[in-house]
Protein backbone atom coordinates (compact mmCIF):
# COMPACT_ATOMS: atom_id res chain seq x y z
CA UNK A 1 0.00 0.00 0.00
CA UNK A 2 2.94 2.47 0.12
CA UNK A 3 3.79 2.32 -3.19
CA UNK A 4 1.91 4.90 -5.56
CA UNK A 5 3.57 2.98 -8.58
CA UNK A 6 1.12 1.60 -10.84
CA UNK A 7 3.09 0.69 -13.73
CA UNK A 8 6.19 -0.42 -11.53
CA UNK A 9 6.65 -4.19 -13.58
CA UNK A 10 5.91 -2.77 -17.18
CA UNK A 11 8.99 -0.41 -17.09
CA UNK A 12 11.73 -3.13 -17.51
CA UNK A 13 9.50 -4.91 -20.60
CA UNK A 14 9.39 -1.88 -23.80
CA UNK A 15 5.88 -0.20 -23.26
CA UNK A 16 5.66 0.71 -27.30
CA UNK A 17 6.10 -2.61 -28.31
CA UNK A 18 2.88 -4.06 -25.98
CA UNK A 19 0.17 -4.86 -27.46
CA UNK A 20 -3.49 -5.61 -27.00
CA UNK A 21 -6.23 -6.99 -28.87
CA UNK A 22 -8.69 -4.67 -26.95
CA UNK A 23 -7.20 -0.86 -27.59
CA UNK A 24 -5.52 1.38 -29.61
CA UNK A 25 -1.91 1.14 -29.16
CA UNK A 26 -1.47 3.92 -26.32
CA UNK A 27 2.37 5.13 -25.49
CA UNK A 28 1.55 5.26 -21.92
CA UNK A 29 2.52 2.63 -20.19
CA UNK A 30 1.02 0.27 -16.82
CA UNK A 31 -2.37 -0.57 -18.79
CA UNK A 32 -2.42 -4.21 -18.33
CA UNK A 33 -1.11 -3.78 -14.46
CA UNK A 34 -3.63 -0.83 -13.13
CA UNK A 35 -6.68 -2.22 -15.12
CA UNK A 36 -5.57 -5.73 -13.15
CA UNK A 37 -5.87 -4.01 -10.24
CA UNK A 38 -8.88 -2.36 -10.79
CA UNK A 39 -11.10 -5.14 -11.66
CA UNK A 40 -9.52 -6.79 -8.83
CA UNK A 41 -10.32 -4.76 -6.12
CA UNK A 42 -13.53 -3.79 -7.70
CA UNK A 43 -14.42 -7.57 -7.82
CA UNK A 44 -13.05 -8.26 -4.36
CA UNK A 45 -14.67 -4.70 -2.56
CA UNK A 46 -18.25 -4.38 -4.96
CA UNK A 47 -19.26 -6.77 -6.72
CA UNK A 48 -18.48 -10.02 -4.84
CA UNK A 49 -19.95 -8.85 -1.93
CA UNK A 50 -22.97 -7.56 -3.33
CA UNK A 51 -23.62 -10.21 -5.48
CA UNK A 52 -24.69 -11.59 -1.73
CA UNK A 53 -27.35 -10.03 -1.51
CA UNK A 54 -28.66 -11.40 -4.41
CA UNK A 55 -27.77 -15.25 -3.91
CA UNK A 56 -29.05 -14.81 -0.88
CA UNK A 57 -32.82 -13.78 -1.96
CA UNK A 58 -32.39 -16.22 -4.79
CA UNK A 59 -31.95 -19.28 -2.29
CA UNK A 60 -35.46 -18.23 -0.74
CA UNK A 61 -37.97 -19.40 -2.97
CA UNK A 62 -40.13 -17.12 -4.44
CA UNK A 63 -43.14 -17.40 -1.87
CA UNK A 64 -40.44 -16.79 0.53
CA UNK A 65 -39.34 -14.00 -0.88
CA UNK A 66 -42.61 -12.69 -1.72
CA UNK A 67 -43.57 -12.70 2.24
CA UNK A 68 -40.56 -10.94 3.14
CA UNK A 69 -39.89 -8.53 0.52
CA UNK A 70 -43.84 -7.38 0.32
CA UNK A 71 -45.57 -7.97 3.69
CA UNK A 72 -47.46 -5.35 4.59
CA UNK A 73 -44.86 -4.34 7.49
CA UNK A 74 -42.32 -3.53 4.38
CA UNK A 75 -44.79 -2.23 2.09
CA UNK A 76 -44.96 0.83 4.45
CA UNK A 77 -41.69 0.86 4.76
CA UNK A 78 -41.25 1.44 1.02
CA UNK A 79 -43.72 3.68 1.45
CA UNK A 80 -42.55 5.82 3.80
CA UNK A 81 -38.98 5.65 2.19
CA UNK A 82 -40.06 6.28 -1.04
CA UNK A 83 -43.09 9.10 -0.76
CA UNK A 84 -40.71 11.07 1.86
CA UNK A 85 -37.48 10.75 -0.14
CA UNK A 86 -39.34 12.34 -2.94
CA UNK A 87 -41.14 15.20 -0.79
CA UNK A 88 -37.50 15.90 -0.05
CA UNK A 89 -35.62 15.65 -3.43
CA UNK A 90 -38.91 18.12 -4.03
CA UNK A 91 -38.54 21.05 -1.91
CA UNK A 92 -35.19 20.64 -2.56
CA UNK A 93 -35.82 20.94 -6.65
CA UNK A 94 -37.64 24.44 -5.24
CA UNK A 95 -35.39 26.01 -3.37
CA UNK A 96 -31.85 24.02 -4.70
CA UNK A 97 -32.73 25.97 -8.28
CA UNK A 98 -33.01 29.25 -6.33
CA UNK A 99 -29.83 28.67 -4.26
CA UNK A 100 -28.06 28.31 -7.44
CA UNK A 101 -30.03 31.42 -8.92
CA UNK A 102 -29.04 33.44 -5.88
CA UNK A 103 -25.21 32.14 -5.82
CA UNK A 104 -24.88 33.26 -9.89
CA UNK A 105 -26.70 35.81 -10.10
CA UNK A 106 -26.59 38.10 -7.25
CA UNK A 107 -23.69 39.04 -5.40
CA UNK A 108 -24.25 39.61 -1.81
CA UNK A 109 -22.64 39.56 1.35
CA UNK A 110 -22.31 36.01 2.65
CA UNK A 111 -22.13 34.70 -0.58
CA UNK A 112 -19.16 32.85 0.43
CA UNK A 113 -19.98 31.61 3.61
CA UNK A 114 -23.44 30.84 1.91
CA UNK A 115 -21.47 28.99 -0.80
CA UNK A 116 -19.50 26.84 1.61
CA UNK A 117 -22.88 25.99 3.62
CA UNK A 118 -24.37 24.27 1.11
CA UNK A 119 -21.76 21.08 0.74
CA UNK A 120 -22.04 20.16 4.41
CA UNK A 121 -24.72 17.49 4.07
CA UNK A 122 -21.63 16.05 1.98
CA UNK A 123 -19.41 16.62 4.99
CA UNK A 124 -21.64 16.46 8.40
CA UNK A 125 -21.49 12.90 9.48
CA UNK A 126 -25.30 11.23 8.89
CA UNK A 127 -25.80 10.68 12.78
CA UNK A 128 -24.17 14.26 14.04
CA UNK A 129 -27.35 16.01 11.81
CA UNK A 130 -29.88 13.14 13.29
CA UNK A 131 -28.93 14.41 16.54
CA UNK A 132 -28.63 17.57 15.76
CA UNK A 133 -32.52 17.39 13.68
CA UNK A 134 -33.70 15.48 16.16
CA UNK A 135 -32.92 18.02 19.14
CA UNK A 136 -34.60 20.77 16.99
CA UNK A 137 -37.59 18.95 16.36
CA UNK A 138 -38.11 17.78 19.28
CA UNK A 139 -41.56 18.50 20.96
CA UNK A 140 -39.43 20.67 23.64
CA UNK A 141 -36.77 21.68 20.84
CA UNK A 142 -36.55 24.77 19.15
CA UNK A 143 -38.26 24.59 15.99
CA UNK A 144 -40.58 21.73 17.27
CA UNK A 145 -42.03 23.18 20.24
CA UNK A 146 -42.99 26.43 18.18
CA UNK A 147 -44.35 23.63 15.18
CA UNK A 148 -46.43 21.82 18.13
CA UNK A 149 -48.40 25.21 19.16
CA UNK A 150 -49.26 25.00 15.67
CA UNK A 151 -50.75 21.56 15.90
CA UNK A 152 -48.07 20.03 13.64
CA UNK A 153 -46.08 17.30 14.80
CA UNK A 154 -42.59 17.49 13.39
CA UNK A 155 -39.97 15.23 15.09
CA UNK A 156 -41.03 11.23 15.47
CA UNK A 157 -43.56 11.50 12.38
CA UNK A 158 -43.37 10.82 8.81
CA UNK A 159 -42.59 15.03 8.68
CA UNK A 160 -39.54 14.39 10.50
CA UNK A 161 -38.56 11.79 8.07
CA UNK A 162 -38.83 14.53 5.01
CA UNK A 163 -37.33 17.25 7.16
CA UNK A 164 -34.10 14.92 7.42
CA UNK A 165 -34.35 13.54 3.79
CA UNK A 166 -34.36 17.33 2.95
CA UNK A 167 -30.82 18.35 4.72
CA UNK A 168 -28.99 15.30 2.92
CA UNK A 169 -30.37 16.19 -0.22
CA UNK A 170 -30.04 19.75 -0.21
CA UNK A 171 -26.73 20.25 -2.46
CA UNK A 172 -27.95 18.22 -5.43
CA UNK A 173 -30.00 20.29 -6.98
CA UNK A 174 -28.02 23.44 -6.31
CA UNK A 175 -24.39 21.55 -7.70
CA UNK A 176 -26.28 20.59 -10.61
CA UNK A 177 -28.27 23.64 -12.09
CA UNK A 178 -25.05 25.89 -11.00
CA UNK A 179 -22.57 24.89 -13.21
CA UNK A 180 -25.71 25.03 -16.54
CA UNK A 181 -26.82 28.78 -14.93
CA UNK A 182 -23.27 29.83 -15.19
CA UNK A 183 -22.45 29.05 -19.14
CA UNK A 184 -25.71 30.01 -19.96
CA UNK A 185 -24.87 33.09 -21.53
CA UNK A 186 -26.92 36.20 -20.43
CA UNK A 187 -26.98 37.09 -23.92
CA UNK A 188 -29.88 34.92 -25.23
CA UNK A 189 -31.71 36.96 -22.37
CA UNK A 190 -31.34 39.96 -23.29
CA UNK A 191 -31.89 38.91 -26.80
CA UNK A 192 -35.47 37.50 -25.49
CA UNK A 193 -36.09 40.55 -24.04
CA UNK A 194 -34.87 42.68 -26.75
CA UNK A 195 -37.60 40.87 -29.13
CA UNK A 196 -40.02 42.22 -26.79
CA UNK A 197 -40.40 39.26 -24.05
CA UNK A 198 -41.39 39.72 -20.45
CA UNK A 199 -39.47 38.82 -18.33
CA UNK A 200 -41.64 35.98 -16.98
CA UNK A 201 -42.30 35.09 -20.13
CA UNK A 202 -38.15 34.62 -20.76
CA UNK A 203 -37.62 32.88 -17.95
CA UNK A 204 -40.01 30.04 -19.44
CA UNK A 205 -39.21 29.89 -22.34
CA UNK A 206 -35.61 30.49 -22.27
CA UNK A 207 -33.59 30.13 -19.14
CA UNK A 208 -36.06 26.88 -17.97
CA UNK A 209 -35.82 24.72 -20.67
CA UNK A 210 -31.65 25.11 -20.56
CA UNK A 211 -32.01 24.09 -16.91
CA UNK A 212 -33.92 21.03 -16.93
CA UNK A 213 -31.96 18.40 -17.78
CA UNK A 214 -29.40 19.28 -15.24
CA UNK A 215 -32.34 20.15 -13.00
CA UNK A 216 -33.75 16.68 -13.23
CA UNK A 217 -30.18 15.06 -12.53
CA UNK A 218 -30.14 16.66 -9.33
CA UNK A 219 -33.48 15.86 -8.22
CA UNK A 220 -33.00 12.39 -9.28
CA UNK A 221 -29.65 12.18 -7.07
CA UNK A 222 -32.12 13.86 -4.14
CA UNK A 223 -33.92 11.09 -4.39
CA UNK A 224 -31.85 8.41 -5.03
CA UNK A 225 -29.72 9.47 -1.63
CA UNK A 226 -33.05 9.66 0.25
CA UNK A 227 -33.81 6.12 -0.63
CA UNK A 228 -31.14 4.95 0.87
CA UNK A 229 -30.38 6.62 3.83
CA UNK A 230 -30.24 5.80 7.33
CA UNK A 231 -27.85 7.37 10.13
CA UNK A 232 -29.61 11.15 9.81
CA UNK A 233 -33.30 9.87 9.61
CA UNK A 234 -33.28 7.43 12.57
CA UNK A 235 -32.86 9.69 15.25
CA UNK A 236 -35.90 11.84 14.47
CA UNK A 237 -38.27 9.58 12.56
CA UNK A 238 -39.23 7.77 15.44
CA UNK A 239 -39.16 4.21 14.15
CA UNK A 240 -42.56 2.65 14.60
CA UNK A 241 -43.56 0.25 12.77
CA UNK A 242 -45.58 0.64 10.03
CA UNK A 243 -45.87 4.16 10.71
CA UNK A 244 -42.56 5.79 11.34
CA UNK A 245 -40.32 2.90 9.61
CA UNK A 246 -38.32 3.64 7.14
CA UNK A 247 -36.93 0.39 4.44
CA UNK A 248 -33.39 0.63 5.80
CA UNK A 249 -34.24 0.54 9.40
CA UNK A 250 -36.52 -2.44 9.00
CA UNK A 251 -33.56 -4.63 7.26
CA UNK A 252 -31.35 -3.89 10.14
CA UNK A 253 -34.42 -4.86 12.51
CA UNK A 254 -34.39 -8.12 10.53
CA UNK A 255 -30.63 -8.53 11.21
CA UNK A 256 -31.30 -7.96 14.80
CA UNK A 257 -33.21 -10.76 14.81
CA UNK A 258 -30.55 -13.16 12.74
CA UNK A 259 -33.20 -13.33 9.78
CA UNK A 260 -30.38 -12.75 7.11
CA UNK A 261 -33.23 -14.04 4.20
CA UNK A 262 -35.47 -11.60 5.16
CA UNK A 263 -33.00 -8.45 5.00
CA UNK A 264 -31.72 -9.95 1.83
CA UNK A 265 -34.95 -9.79 0.42
CA UNK A 266 -35.95 -6.58 1.32
CA UNK A 267 -32.12 -5.23 0.29
CA UNK A 268 -32.69 -6.67 -3.26
CA UNK A 269 -36.18 -4.71 -3.89
CA UNK A 270 -34.20 -1.89 -2.64
CA UNK A 271 -31.12 -2.49 -4.65
CA UNK A 272 -33.34 -2.89 -7.73
CA UNK A 273 -34.69 0.45 -6.88
CA UNK A 274 -31.29 1.85 -6.90
CA UNK A 275 -30.12 0.38 -10.37
CA UNK A 276 -33.48 1.86 -11.53
CA UNK A 277 -32.98 5.05 -10.35
CA UNK A 278 -29.35 5.18 -11.72
CA UNK A 279 -30.23 3.75 -15.48
CA UNK A 280 -32.70 6.98 -15.18
CA UNK A 281 -30.12 9.30 -14.17
CA UNK A 282 -27.75 8.05 -16.68
CA UNK A 283 -30.65 8.29 -19.26
CA UNK A 284 -31.14 12.12 -18.44
CA UNK A 285 -27.44 12.62 -18.57
CA UNK A 286 -27.21 11.27 -22.34
CA UNK A 287 -30.62 12.44 -23.19
CA UNK A 288 -29.38 16.51 -22.20
CA UNK A 289 -25.82 15.82 -24.00
CA UNK A 290 -27.67 15.50 -27.15
CA UNK A 291 -29.87 17.77 -26.43
CA UNK A 292 -27.08 20.75 -25.86
CA UNK A 293 -25.31 18.97 -29.52
CA UNK B 1 -20.35 8.82 -18.29
CA UNK B 2 -21.31 7.04 -15.02
CA UNK B 3 -24.33 7.36 -13.06
CA UNK B 4 -24.64 9.37 -9.94
CA UNK B 5 -21.85 12.10 -11.05
CA UNK B 6 -22.38 15.88 -11.27
CA UNK B 7 -21.08 18.61 -12.98
CA UNK B 8 -18.37 21.06 -12.06
CA UNK B 9 -18.98 22.85 -8.79
CA UNK B 10 -18.70 26.54 -8.58
CA UNK B 11 -15.84 28.70 -9.32
CA UNK B 12 -14.80 30.62 -6.37
CA UNK B 13 -14.49 33.47 -8.69
CA UNK B 14 -17.47 33.14 -10.93
CA UNK B 15 -18.92 35.22 -14.20
CA UNK B 16 -19.01 38.55 -14.32
CA UNK B 17 -21.95 39.88 -12.31
CA UNK B 18 -25.45 40.08 -13.75
CA UNK B 19 -27.20 42.67 -11.37
CA UNK B 20 -29.78 44.57 -12.73
CA UNK B 21 -31.48 41.83 -14.61
CA UNK B 22 -34.39 41.11 -11.61
CA UNK B 23 -36.33 43.46 -10.34
CA UNK B 24 -34.77 44.47 -6.46
CA UNK B 25 -38.03 43.08 -5.16
CA UNK B 26 -37.54 39.92 -6.71
CA UNK B 27 -34.10 39.76 -5.60
CA UNK B 28 -34.82 40.41 -2.44
CA UNK B 29 -37.64 38.00 -2.25
CA UNK B 30 -35.26 35.23 -4.04
CA UNK B 31 -32.49 35.89 -1.21
CA UNK B 32 -34.85 36.04 2.08
CA UNK B 33 -35.86 32.08 0.59
CA UNK B 34 -32.41 31.16 0.03
CA UNK B 35 -31.39 32.89 3.69
CA UNK B 36 -34.30 30.93 5.12
CA UNK B 37 -33.89 27.83 3.61
CA UNK B 38 -30.05 27.65 4.66
CA UNK B 39 -30.18 28.91 7.91
CA UNK B 40 -33.13 26.89 8.85
CA UNK B 41 -31.67 23.14 7.45
CA UNK B 42 -28.21 23.42 7.33
CA UNK B 43 -27.19 26.54 9.71
CA UNK B 44 -29.26 25.67 12.59
CA UNK B 45 -28.33 22.10 12.91
CA UNK B 46 -24.65 23.06 12.91
CA UNK B 47 -25.29 25.81 15.44
CA UNK B 48 -27.37 23.02 17.57
CA UNK B 49 -23.94 20.44 17.52
CA UNK B 50 -22.01 23.57 19.41
CA UNK B 51 -24.87 24.58 21.44
CA UNK B 52 -26.06 21.37 22.68
CA UNK B 53 -22.38 20.61 23.61
CA UNK B 54 -21.53 23.82 24.98
CA UNK B 55 -24.89 23.96 26.92
CA UNK B 56 -22.89 23.22 30.55
CA UNK B 57 -19.68 25.39 29.70
CA UNK B 58 -16.10 23.51 28.19
CA UNK B 59 -15.60 21.53 31.22
CA UNK B 60 -18.53 19.17 30.51
CA UNK B 61 -17.12 18.67 26.60
CA UNK B 62 -13.77 17.98 27.58
CA UNK B 63 -14.71 15.58 30.58
CA UNK B 64 -16.75 13.61 28.30
CA UNK B 65 -14.02 13.01 25.51
CA UNK B 66 -11.91 12.00 27.48
CA UNK B 67 -13.40 9.23 28.65
CA UNK B 68 -12.07 6.27 28.09
CA UNK B 69 -15.14 5.21 25.40
CA UNK B 70 -14.90 8.20 23.87
CA UNK B 71 -11.03 7.92 23.00
CA UNK B 72 -11.22 4.26 22.22
CA UNK B 73 -13.83 5.49 19.41
CA UNK B 74 -11.79 8.16 18.48
CA UNK B 75 -8.41 5.92 17.96
CA UNK B 76 -10.85 3.36 16.08
CA UNK B 77 -12.41 6.01 13.85
CA UNK B 78 -8.93 7.15 13.00
CA UNK B 79 -7.80 3.72 12.42
CA UNK B 80 -10.72 2.78 9.90
CA UNK B 81 -9.52 5.94 8.05
CA UNK B 82 -6.02 5.44 7.99
CA UNK B 83 -6.67 2.21 6.27
CA UNK B 84 -10.00 2.80 4.02
CA UNK B 85 -8.26 6.55 2.88
CA UNK B 86 -5.10 4.79 1.35
CA UNK B 87 -6.75 2.05 0.17
CA UNK B 88 -8.96 4.04 -2.27
CA UNK B 89 -6.34 6.43 -3.15
CA UNK B 90 -4.43 3.83 -4.61
CA UNK B 91 -7.59 2.03 -6.15
CA UNK B 92 -8.63 5.22 -7.42
CA UNK B 93 -4.86 6.31 -8.96
CA UNK B 94 -5.22 2.77 -11.06
CA UNK B 95 -8.30 2.89 -11.66
CA UNK B 96 -7.86 6.83 -13.39
CA UNK B 97 -5.05 5.54 -14.89
CA UNK B 98 -6.49 2.68 -16.76
CA UNK B 99 -9.67 3.80 -17.45
CA UNK B 100 -8.58 8.08 -18.83
CA UNK B 101 -4.94 7.41 -20.26
CA UNK B 102 -5.99 4.17 -22.50
CA UNK B 103 -9.24 3.30 -24.14
CA UNK B 104 -10.50 -0.23 -24.03
CA UNK B 105 -14.12 -1.59 -25.14
CA UNK B 106 -16.76 -1.24 -22.14
CA UNK B 107 -14.92 2.16 -20.40
CA UNK B 108 -18.16 3.57 -19.60
CA UNK B 109 -19.38 0.26 -18.05
CA UNK B 110 -16.36 -0.19 -15.77
CA UNK B 111 -17.27 3.66 -15.02
CA UNK B 112 -20.80 2.88 -13.77
CA UNK B 113 -19.76 -0.23 -11.67
CA UNK B 114 -17.06 1.58 -10.06
CA UNK B 115 -19.93 4.40 -8.78
CA UNK B 116 -22.35 1.76 -7.70
CA UNK B 117 -21.69 1.97 -3.84
CA UNK B 118 -23.11 5.60 -4.19
CA UNK B 119 -26.22 4.29 -5.14
CA UNK B 120 -25.92 1.65 -2.40
CA UNK B 121 -28.20 1.98 0.96
CA UNK B 122 -25.27 2.24 3.50
CA UNK B 123 -27.65 -0.34 5.67
CA UNK B 124 -26.77 -2.76 2.55
CA UNK B 125 -23.38 -1.78 2.41
CA UNK B 126 -23.34 -3.37 5.42
CA UNK B 127 -25.32 -6.42 5.16
CA UNK B 128 -23.68 -7.40 2.45
CA UNK B 129 -20.45 -8.10 4.39
CA UNK B 130 -22.28 -9.81 7.53
CA UNK B 131 -23.74 -12.46 4.37
CA UNK B 132 -20.30 -13.15 3.73
CA UNK B 133 -18.34 -12.96 6.89
CA UNK B 134 -21.06 -13.39 9.46
CA UNK B 135 -21.35 -16.81 11.64
CA UNK B 136 -24.07 -17.73 9.31
CA UNK B 137 -22.09 -16.04 6.18
CA UNK B 138 -20.16 -18.02 3.44
CA UNK B 139 -16.98 -17.95 5.57
CA UNK B 140 -18.91 -18.18 8.73
CA UNK B 141 -18.23 -21.24 10.20
CA UNK B 142 -14.27 -21.65 8.70
CA UNK B 143 -13.66 -18.29 10.48
CA UNK B 144 -15.08 -19.39 14.08
CA UNK B 145 -13.14 -22.37 13.31
CA UNK B 146 -10.11 -20.55 12.81
CA UNK B 147 -11.08 -18.05 15.10
CA UNK B 148 -11.08 -15.28 13.03
CA UNK B 149 -13.68 -12.23 14.22
CA UNK B 150 -13.73 -9.66 10.88
CA UNK B 151 -18.04 -8.92 11.42
CA UNK B 152 -18.61 -7.07 14.95
CA UNK B 153 -14.64 -6.40 14.71
CA UNK B 154 -12.45 -3.86 13.47
CA UNK B 155 -11.73 -5.67 10.08
CA UNK B 156 -15.71 -5.81 8.98
CA UNK B 157 -15.50 -1.82 10.03
CA UNK B 158 -12.72 -1.18 7.63
CA UNK B 159 -14.15 -3.57 4.69
CA UNK B 160 -17.74 -1.56 4.79
CA UNK B 161 -16.10 1.77 5.04
CA UNK B 162 -13.91 1.15 2.33
CA UNK B 163 -16.92 0.08 -0.06
CA UNK B 164 -19.36 3.35 1.36
CA UNK B 165 -16.04 5.53 0.29
CA UNK B 166 -14.86 3.14 -3.03
CA UNK B 167 -15.44 5.65 -5.41
CA UNK B 168 -14.72 9.40 -4.09
CA UNK B 169 -10.77 9.19 -5.26
CA UNK B 170 -11.70 7.76 -8.70
CA UNK B 171 -14.56 9.59 -9.36
CA UNK B 172 -12.07 13.05 -8.72
CA UNK B 173 -9.21 11.95 -11.14
CA UNK B 174 -10.68 10.20 -13.72
CA UNK B 175 -12.62 13.56 -15.73
CA UNK B 176 -9.59 15.58 -14.37
CA UNK B 177 -6.91 12.88 -15.90
CA UNK B 178 -9.35 12.61 -19.04
CA UNK B 179 -8.75 16.15 -19.24
CA UNK B 180 -5.60 16.16 -19.30
CA UNK B 181 -4.92 13.97 -22.01
CA UNK B 182 -2.19 11.79 -22.94
CA UNK B 183 0.41 14.14 -24.96
CA UNK B 184 2.84 14.85 -22.04
CA UNK B 185 3.17 11.28 -20.61
CA UNK B 186 3.88 10.19 -24.24
CA UNK B 187 5.85 12.64 -24.57
CA UNK B 188 7.97 11.56 -21.60
CA UNK B 189 7.91 7.96 -22.77
CA UNK B 190 9.45 9.31 -26.67
CA UNK B 191 11.94 10.66 -24.35
CA UNK B 192 13.09 7.42 -22.62
CA UNK B 193 11.52 8.35 -19.58
CA UNK B 194 10.24 4.73 -17.33
CA UNK B 195 6.63 4.28 -16.46
CA UNK B 196 7.65 5.15 -12.52
CA UNK B 197 8.82 8.60 -13.96
CA UNK B 198 6.27 9.55 -16.13
CA UNK B 199 4.04 8.78 -13.23
CA UNK B 200 6.11 10.54 -10.34
CA UNK B 201 7.40 13.85 -12.61
CA UNK B 202 4.65 13.97 -15.27
CA UNK B 203 1.51 12.80 -14.37
CA UNK B 204 1.53 13.44 -10.10
CA UNK B 205 2.31 17.08 -10.53
CA UNK B 206 -0.92 17.68 -12.37
CA UNK B 207 -3.13 15.44 -10.68
CA UNK B 208 -2.08 16.39 -6.69
CA UNK B 209 -4.89 18.97 -6.11
CA UNK B 210 -7.66 16.40 -7.80
CA UNK B 211 -6.16 13.71 -5.77
CA UNK B 212 -6.00 15.78 -2.39
CA UNK B 213 -9.94 16.56 -3.39
CA UNK B 214 -10.82 13.20 -3.35
CA UNK B 215 -8.44 12.02 -0.16
CA UNK B 216 -10.38 15.21 1.43
CA UNK B 217 -14.11 14.25 0.98
CA UNK B 218 -13.17 10.63 0.91
CA UNK B 219 -11.68 11.44 4.66
CA UNK B 220 -14.68 12.81 5.65
CA UNK B 221 -16.78 10.04 5.01
CA UNK B 222 -14.65 7.46 6.00
CA UNK B 223 -14.62 8.97 9.60
CA UNK B 224 -18.37 10.13 9.51
CA UNK B 225 -19.68 6.51 8.15
CA UNK B 226 -22.55 5.52 10.06
CA UNK B 227 -24.76 3.06 8.21
CA UNK B 228 -22.73 0.93 6.95
CA UNK B 229 -20.41 0.62 9.84
CA UNK B 230 -23.33 0.30 12.14
CA UNK B 231 -24.23 -3.10 10.84
CA UNK B 232 -21.33 -4.58 11.09
CA UNK B 233 -19.16 -3.61 14.08
CA UNK B 234 -21.85 -5.19 16.79
CA UNK B 235 -21.72 -1.94 18.86
CA UNK B 236 -19.35 -3.21 21.56
CA UNK B 237 -18.21 -0.06 24.03
CA UNK B 238 -14.83 0.93 24.22
CA UNK B 239 -13.88 -2.08 21.06
CA UNK B 240 -16.21 -1.58 17.81
CA UNK B 241 -18.02 1.95 18.25
CA UNK B 242 -16.66 4.63 16.53
CA UNK B 243 -17.49 8.28 16.72
CA UNK B 244 -20.23 8.47 14.64
CA UNK B 245 -21.56 5.00 17.00
CA UNK B 246 -20.51 6.05 20.10
CA UNK B 247 -22.45 9.40 19.18
CA UNK B 248 -25.59 7.31 18.93
CA UNK B 249 -25.12 5.21 22.07
CA UNK B 250 -24.65 8.22 24.09
CA UNK B 251 -27.63 9.83 22.63
CA UNK B 252 -29.67 6.82 23.39
CA UNK B 253 -28.59 7.10 27.09
CA UNK B 254 -29.79 10.47 27.00
CA UNK B 255 -26.68 11.70 27.72
CA UNK B 256 -26.93 14.59 25.65
CA UNK B 257 -23.62 16.59 26.49
CA UNK B 258 -21.44 13.60 25.55
CA UNK B 259 -23.32 12.85 22.65
CA UNK B 260 -22.80 16.70 21.11
CA UNK B 261 -19.24 16.72 22.34
CA UNK B 262 -18.41 13.89 20.40
CA UNK B 263 -20.63 15.33 17.77
CA UNK B 264 -18.76 18.36 17.60
CA UNK B 265 -15.65 16.95 17.43
CA UNK B 266 -16.74 15.23 14.34
CA UNK B 267 -18.59 18.76 13.08
CA UNK B 268 -15.23 20.18 13.04
CA UNK B 269 -14.02 17.72 10.65
CA UNK B 270 -16.68 18.60 8.46
CA UNK B 271 -16.05 22.15 9.04
CA UNK B 272 -12.33 21.90 8.46
CA UNK B 273 -13.20 19.65 5.50
CA UNK B 274 -15.44 22.54 3.57
CA UNK B 275 -12.91 25.29 4.35
CA UNK B 276 -9.85 23.02 2.82
CA UNK B 277 -11.98 23.03 0.07
CA UNK B 278 -13.10 26.16 -0.19
CA UNK B 279 -9.14 26.65 0.18
CA UNK B 280 -8.28 24.18 -3.00
CA UNK B 281 -11.01 26.02 -5.43
CA UNK B 282 -9.83 29.65 -4.18
CA UNK B 283 -6.11 28.63 -4.72
CA UNK B 284 -5.77 26.37 -7.97
CA UNK B 285 -9.05 27.58 -10.25
CA UNK B 286 -7.81 25.99 -13.18
CA UNK B 287 -8.41 22.57 -11.42
CA UNK B 288 -11.80 23.42 -11.48
CA UNK B 289 -11.82 24.31 -14.66
CA UNK B 290 -9.47 21.47 -16.03
CA UNK B 291 -11.49 18.20 -14.43
CA UNK B 292 -14.64 18.96 -13.44
CA UNK B 293 -14.42 17.50 -9.87
CA UNK B 294 -17.39 15.79 -8.69
CA UNK B 295 -18.88 16.13 -5.18
CA UNK B 296 -19.39 12.54 -3.62
CA UNK B 297 -23.39 11.41 -2.84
Amino acid sequence: MVSLAPDAPLTGAAPLTRRSLFRRRSAVPGFGLTLGITLLVLSLIVLIPLSSVAIKAAGMGWPDFAAAAFSTRALDAYRLSFGAALIGAGINGVFGALTAWALVRYRFPGRTLLNGLVDLPFALPTAVAGIALATLYAPNGLFGSALAKAGIKSAYSPLGVVIALTFVGLPFVVRTVEPVLRDLSTDVEEASATLGAGRLQTIARVVAPALIPAWLTGFALAFARGVGEYGSVIFIAGNMPFKTEIAPLLITMQLEQFDYASASAIAVVMLGVSFLLLFLINAIQAWSRRHEG
Amino acid sequence: MAGLTLPPRAAAAAAPPAVGQDPPWVRALVLTAVVGFIGLFLFAPLAMVFVGALSKGVGPVLHALAQPDSLSAIGLTLLVAAIAVPVNAVFGVCAAWAVAKHSFPGKAFLITLIDLPFSVSPVVAGLIFVLIFGLQGWFGSWLSDHDVKIIFAAPGIILATIFVTFPFVARELIPLMQAQGVDEEEAAATLGATGLQTFWRVTTPNIRWGLFYGVLLCNARAMGEFGAVSVVSGHIRGQTDTMPLHVEILYNEYDFVGAFSVAALLCLLAVVTLALKALVEALEPQFLESGAPRHGV
